[in-house]
């Protein structure tokens, strides 16, 4: 194959997979707003995609604000004198901002993107997908939409509970380890903090959650070849959803605070 | 004349350059049960996809009761299905649901029945099927190859379907147990006065099931007939394949998959 051949080939691939994932993306939002819902399917996925997903969140904010405010200390150590205070800003400010979302984002597409792909995809290949459509239920309702909507409504949740986690970790180091005063601690993250510090970490997750949650969906119900296509659509869920995590929370950024 | 229950003309299907459908021709009339044989990969489960809107033919026309299916809304597709029942390979039982929600499913999601009565209905059709009452709570996991493609089957009737399909319905199960299918199938075909069309390379099981029996290779229906024929046939790929011999004019390794 020439170079010129496998460069069209290459971008007329790519195009294919970006309108294949649009028109999924469409189909799959459209299904979202129209009935029937199902309640007690997207009530189920709520507490398998959100209060699950609880522990790991609450497991990586934690560590996250408290090696923050270890770092920060060391760190600023170096070039300032009497830096404490900026501790508790860099802790609150760093979390909400960016590894709140970010850190559990990742987490969670790790968590529930793979798992919705591995279950999507089983029901595929042993064409459970197709018995839905004969027993004229509508498999985008029925599997998509629920877990869609579980995802977009659950993250901003877990994200914001994984906020006060986050910050609590930063200060028992700093009150426990590096001997603050609590009460000013306290203050001086409570004065600092903004309301768009919070909300743009919560945008952030919701993208997060649709991302993660339509990604999951859109590989399992393209899979196939048995156990090895489960497996592959497995990896890509994960995959797609972290490049698109990390891609995305750039432009948000960008979005929120870009100059 | 009487309307064809399932007509198909000339429907052709191709996936990138192979050929699976090249022109398949099919009637099957209302309470008939036909029966397509032919080798792994001629295309017998791209036939029924195809009715069933699974898959949507290149070429060709498919009609239900006269009326053409290809080409319909969301809506009018799921009205065409709510009157097809469908027994699939390995039965496709949802694992999320027990086993009485597996079979009450196109009543409760499908109709929207109460769960209540649906349940009552889901019981009935399991007994139809030789299913005892304690196996309705259990998950599909749990049961064996027969007694799945028992749940499957009842679940394939529950909504009283005017037209089941069958993929491969012995696949996978002794010999005793797919004879035990093979009567169930056409027990209840015939008590719910539904239309069958059945897809198998199994012979013990199509000469049990079938009214007619139509042969698909390369993507064409090269012989049909009343199953009575089948015994005395001259067609060379017929007498091959229902005696089962690797001598012949078939052409397995280049058959279009």
């Amino acid at each position: 194959m020439s170079f010129l051949q496998l460069t069209g080939a290459t971008i007329l691939g790519f195009f294919r997979a970006v309108g294949h994932i649009t028109h999924f993306t469409i189909v799959a939002v459209s299904h979202c707003f129209r009935p029937p819902f199902y309640f007690q399917l997207i009530w189920r996925q709520i507490v398998e995609i959100g209060y699950y997903s609880l522990p790991v969140v609450g497991l990586t904010t934690v560590f996250a604000g408290m090696v923050l405010a270890l770092q920060s200390y060391t760190g600023f150590a170096r070039f300032a004198a009497g830096a404490e205070s900026s501790i508790a800003k860099v802790v609150v400010l760093s979390i909400t901002r960016e590894l709140a979302p970010v850190l559990a984002g990742l987490m969670v597409a790790a968590r529930v993107g793979s798992s919705i792909a591995a279950e999507i995809g089983t029901m595929r290949v042993t064409e459970q997908i197709d018995a839905l459509t004969t027993l004229a239920t509508e498999p985008f309702k029925y599997l998509v939409a629920p877990r869609v909507i579980a995802g977009i409504a659950t993250l901003p949740v877990l994200i914001l509970i994984g906020d006060v986690i986050g910050i609590f970790g930063g200060y028992i180091v700093a009150v426990y380890k590096l001997d603050f005063n609590a009460a000013i601690y306290l203050k001086n993250t409570w004065d600092f903090v903004q309301f768009v510090d919070v909300f743009s970490g919560l945008v952030k997750a919701t993208v997060f959650g649709f991302v993660t949650t339509l990604m999951g969906c859109y590989q399992g119900y393209f899979s196939k070849g048995g156990a090895q296509g489960v497996g592959a659509a497995t990896i890509n869920a994960v995959v797609s959803s972290a490049i698109l995590i990390l891609i995305l929370n750039y432009m948000i950024t960008a979005m929120f605070f870009g100059a | 004349m009487k309307t064809p229950k399932i007509k198909l003309k000339n429907v052709h299907k191709r996936f990138g350059d192979k050929v699976v459908l090249d022109g398949v021709d099919l009637e099957i009339m209302p309470g008939e049960s036909v029966v397509i044989i032919g080798g792994s990969g001629t295309g017998k489960s791209v036939t029924i996809k195809c009715i069933l809107g699974l898959l949507t033919p290149d070429v060709g026309e498919i009609e239900i009761d006269g009326q053409s299916v290809l080409n319909v809304s969301h809506v009018e597709r799921n009205a065409i299905n709510a009157k097809i029942g469908m027994l699939f390979q390995n039965a496709a039982l949802f694992d999320s649901l027990s086993v009485w929600e597996n079979v009450a499913f196109g009543l409760i999601e499908g109709q929207g029945m109460l769960a209540s009565t649906a349940h009552d209905i889901a019981l009935e059709k399991m007994a139809a099927v030789g299913l005892a009452d304690d196996t309705a709570e259990m998950s599909p996991s749990d049961l064996s190859g027969g007694m799945r493609k028992r749940v499957g089957l009842a679940r394939a009737i529950a909504i009283n379907p005017e037209i089941i399909f069958f993929d491969e319905p012995t696949t996978g199960l002794d010999p005793i147990m797919g004879d035990i299918i093979n009567e169930l199938i056409v027990e209840i075909t015939q008590n719910i006065g539904a239309t069958g069309l059945s897809i198998t390379h199994d012979m013990s099981s199509a000469r049990k099931i079938a009214d007619r029996i139509a042969m698909l290779y390369r993507g064409k229906i090269i012989w049909q007939g009343a199953v009575e024929e089948i015994e005395k046939t001259k067609n060379e790929f017929l007498r091959q394949f229902i005696n089962g011999n690797s001598e012949g004019p078939i052409d397995f390794e280049t058959a279009i998959i």
